[in-house]
Parts: structure tokens; sequence; C-alpha cells
């Protein structure tokens, strides 16, 4: 495992039965001498094989909770809640109720990610209008080199464009995450509370993809990451849960945060599919989620089919990040609490506005390291010598049977040709292939003369 | 042409540029020539594209590359095509662009998008 990417293989459990091969967007896993692997440069943390193994052998590789009642002197520990964990508990379960779960827990500090998205959304509502008064000075057709924009929240559908849709880049919302805001926030927050430098902070991000992990590892568009460490939301939910059951009693609690910060609704409303769209004041945006469907809206796109479109947000995972591969409610009930949570959140910041913290609070960044186009999916860096394996490709699919079975543990028949070409694979990976092959020797055996 | 340009390593300009001008191309033949065959040639350097139809051919050729000019017919109007953008908007995204028509007997158009 390197440090790239936070989908990992548990050989022990891996059949090799290619049914992660065949999901796989990127067409990223092989079926290799009975163990899957996965290609680290194509992989793109989407976590669809995490989601379809049906033996659990594909896992997300995330930290460890630290021993937060150990004696820590010097040091604060703070985690940073996605809006998407509040959809994982019954509605009984309010937001100050588990953010006190997560005091309980042991951690120095609080902080919903909700936040920092609040301030991308005022932030991105800025960008469109600079967009959409740059598409005003521009002819028709050069319209779909402005619009629309496409959001980056996800890092999976960021990944992905820069591997299969590259010409997409300077469409994305070239702003840091909403957890790297929340991050940075943090840190300095709690430094200037406790006149600590802000080495002595660490950031733990509770998340529902192993995604956001990579994206913590190796940050998108910036140089460092202010997340120190990221605890898979399907690690943290017992503890949670078991901190709950004793707090049942005491459910009348309305205000858990340290002084009353809580982020504004329109950051909650990011965790669902569409959340973040809504917040950016036009009605000409569009929703998609699932990552098979994010690659189709993403070919349109460059087709320029959607330059009639302002903005675009799509999520790798269905009903948005409270669907992540991590998260532990049923996607369905989890998008009907996601509604109460941000009609509940809505309510209270109307009744009580003070305990709110204003979005302009935050700033969040440009990217300011351009983003790097991921090459590994063309046959060769020459495109002379590129063609001339296309052409032995387009020849060896000929031969190959078509049937797409999986079974040479490449996911389709032009999959293995490429597997040929590029000297991974055997033509006789085949069974049909290697049977006919076996054919022929049995009947010349038969004809020999002994 | 798309995909397997990508996986050649073209850039992506470059092949939103074939990919462009081939669209065009294509939904002019559709509308006018009553459908036809596309061939798309690659080299290491270029791509060829050529688009043939065996529909009414263009009278006018020079009048057809102006912008707005349009004979779609209504049907293909309220579908939101023939805005009279398709020839120069072909011109505009090859780097080489011939037509080759005659009246009564079909138009074939080759382009070339260098990468």
């Amino acid at each position: 495992m390197g440090k790239l990417h936070s989908v990992a293989l548990n050989r022990d459990l891996c059949v090799g039965c290619t049914n992660c091969i065949k999901g796989c967007p990127t067409e990223a896993i092989r079926v290799r001498e009975g163990k899957a692997s996965i290609d680290e440069k194509r992989c793109i943390d989407c976590g669809e094989c995490i989601r379809i193994c049906p033996h659990h052998a594909k896992g997300a590789v995330t930290d460890q909770l630290p021993d937060l009642a150990k004696p820590h002197p010097g040091i604060l520990y703070s985690v940073l809640i996605p809006p998407s964990f509040y959809a994982q508990f019954g509605t009984a379960v309010s937001r100050p109720m588990l953010i006190k779960a997560l005091y309980s827990l042991g951690f120095d500090y609080v902080y919903e990610v909700a936040l920092g998205a609040a301030a991308s959304s005022l932030r991105t509502r800025e960008l469109l209008e600079e967009k959409r008064r740059l598409a005003e000075s521009l002819p028709p057709e050069e319209i779909s080199t402005v619009f629309p924009m496409i959001s980056s929240a996800c890092p999976v559908v960021v990944r992905l464009i820069q591997m299969k849709f590259k010409a997409l880049i300077p469409h994305l919302v070239p702003l840091d995450a909403p957890m790297e805001i929340t991050a940075r926030f943090a840190r300095a927050d709690i430094a200037a509370k406790n006149n600590l430098t802000p080495d002595k902070i660490i950031n733990y991000f509770i998340s529902p993809c192993p995604s956001k992990r990579s994206a913590a590892l190796n940050p998108l568009g910036q140089k460092k990451s202010d997340v120190d460490f990221v605890l898979g939301m399907h690690e943290v939910y017992p503890a949670i849960l078991n901190i709950l059951e004793h707090m049942k009693e005491n459910n009348g609690i309305t205000s858990s945060l340290r002084d009353d910060r809580y982020a504004d609704y329109n950051g909650i409303q990011w965790a669902a599919a569409g959340g973040e769209a809504q917040t950016l004041g036009t009605d000409k945006y569009m929703a998609v989620d699932g990552i098979h469907n994010v690659i189709s809206i993403l070919e349109e796109i460059e087709n320029e089919h959607l330059s009639d479109i302002e903005f675009v947000e799509p999520s790798c995972c269905f009903g948005g990040c409270i669907g992540g591969p991590l998260a532990v409610a049923n996607p369905f009930a989890a998008r009907v609490r996601m509604r109460n949570v941000i009609r509940n959140a809505r309510e209270e910041q109307e009744n009580s506005p003070e305990k709110y913290l204003d979005p302009e609070t935050m700033t969040p960044h440009l990217w300011d390291v351009p983003l790097p186009e991921n090459n590994s999916m063309r046959l060769d860096e020459d495109i002379g010598t590129a063609l001339g394996k296309y052409n032995k490709m387009e020849e060896i699919l000929a031969t190959l049977p078509g049937l797409d079975c999986g079974a040479c543990g490449a996911p389709t028949c032009a999959a293995l040709a490429e597997d040929i070409v590029q000297g991974n694979a055997l033509e006789t990976d085949c069974i049909i292939k290697l049977k006919e092959h076996i054919r022929k020797v049995a009947r010349e055996i038969n004809t020999l003369d002994l | 042409m798309k995909k397997t340009l990508t996986k050649l390593g073209v850039r992506p300009e470059s092949i939103k540029r074939a990919a462009i001008a081939m669209y065009e191309a294509e939904i002019n033949a559709v509308i006018h020539g009553h459908g036809g065959m596309a061939v798309v040639t690659i080299f290491p350097d270029s791509v060829k594209i050529e688009i043939i139809d065996h529909g009414p051919g263009i009278p006018d050729v020079d009048q057809a590359m102006r912008e707005g000019f349009s004979t779609a017919p209504d049907a293909a109007r309220e579908m939101g095509f023939g805005a009279g953008m398709g020839l120069p908007n072909m011109r505009k995204h090859a780097d080489n662009l011939e037509i080759d028509t005659k009246v009564g007997e079909g138009t074939k158009v080759t382009m070339y998008i260098k990468f």
C-alpha cells in the first residue's frame, strides 16, 4: 500500500472471484494468480470495490482513534465532523447530542465541517458571478469554455477528471475542500485560545469514504493538508452509539459546543446530493450521483452539450456523502434523516441566530498548486508507439470471444487485449482461447503415429 | 473516436476540436444527407475525419459556409439544430476542411485536425 490510496485489499479474504473488476470505473483492478490487485496509478478511491466485494476483501485504510484518556500535556486533539455524520443516527439524536458524544470520547475540541462548507458556498457564489460576467462578454459558442462550473467537493470526481476528462480541469471550483477550510480554522482557533503553536493541535476528520483520507494525504490543489488523521465513520460509530445509549435520559441537551458556534444550515446541506448546488443561488444547476452516472454527465459536458447549466454537482456516491462506502446507515434512511437534520438546523438557526458562526469568518483558499493530469489511461508516451499498440490491440481483440466474462482477470476482452499489448497478460489467460489451444494440441497428439 | 484518441495520449484540446468538428459533420449528414458514413484515420500527428452522405448535395458551398445560413427543415430547428453554425464550426475547429459535393449525388466532408 503506497501513500497514494486508501482502498486496500486483504489478500487472505480475496477468493479471486472477479466481482470487483467489473464495477471499477477506471478498470484499475485485475485478478492475477487468484488474487485481485489494484493499479495504484488508476485507482481514484471511489470505493465501488469495497461495496461490491462479497467477501469483504476490499477495505478502506483509515487511521486509529488515539488513546485520548492518556494525558497529553501541551497537545490538543480536535475532531472535525462532516454533516453526513448526522444522518447516521435516528431522528431522536440531535446535533448537540452528537457533538457532546464526541467530547465524551475525549476530544478537546469539536468542529462541524459544515462551517467550512458554508464558507465555501459563499465564495463559490462569488466565483459563479465572475464566470457569469465573463460569459456575457463571450460569443455564444464559447460559453462552453466557462460553464458549467463543476463542484470539486468530491475528491473522487476531481481524480476522475484528472484522469479521464482533462479538458474539464479548468471547470472545477478551484477552492480547498470544506474539510480543509475547517481544519485550518480549527488549528488557528485552538492555538489562539490556548496560546499554543499550531503544530500542537492535532486534527482528526471522521470520513464517510476512503477518498477523503487520500485527499488529506495527497491534497488536491494545495501543498499541505491541515487534516492530520482520518477516521472511518464506520469505526467511530459503535463508540458513539455506546455513549449515546447512556445519554438517553439526558436528551434535553440543546447546546454542547464549547462556545456555541454551530455551522450555518447551508453548510449542513452539503451532505446530500445537490445540497451544495442549492446553496448557490442559481436554479441552473444539476446534481448527479453515482460514479457511472457522473462519468456520462462529464462526457456530456466535454461534448459541450450542457453549457446552459451554470453549476454541476457530481457525487461519486448515490445520495451524496451520506451514501459513502464507510457510512453506516442505510442510504435511503439517511436521506430522510438528512432532510430532518436540515429542517431542524434551519429552524434552530432562525430561533437563536447568536449560536451560529457567520460563514464570513472563514476564508476558503484558492488552489495554489495546479492540478496535474493523470496519464495512466494512455497506451504510450509516444503517440506513434501508442498507435502501433492500438492496432495490435484491435487485432488481438478480434480474436477474443467478446464475452467480457472476466474469467481472465481483466474486466473486458478489450482490457485483456490492452494487457497483452502492454506485456501484462497472455492470450491463453482467456479460457476460451486456452480451450481452443488444448483442443488443437490434443488433436495433434492423436494424429501422432507412435 | 474520442476514446481512441484519449487512449493514444492525444492532448485534450485536440481531442475536443476533433470531437466537435466530427459531431457537426455527423449532424449535417443526418439532417441534410439522410444519414451517411464516417471514416476516421489516425496518424501519429493528426486525425483525418471523412463524413460521406448520399443526400441532395450543397448547391452553393460559399453560401453554406456563412454563419447563420441554414436550410435545415423545421423539424430539425425545433430540436435545436439548424442554427447555421455547422460548417462554420467545422472550419473553426479543423485545421483543414475540404467539401466535395455534387447536387443530387451527395457530399463528402474531409477534415484534418493536427495534434
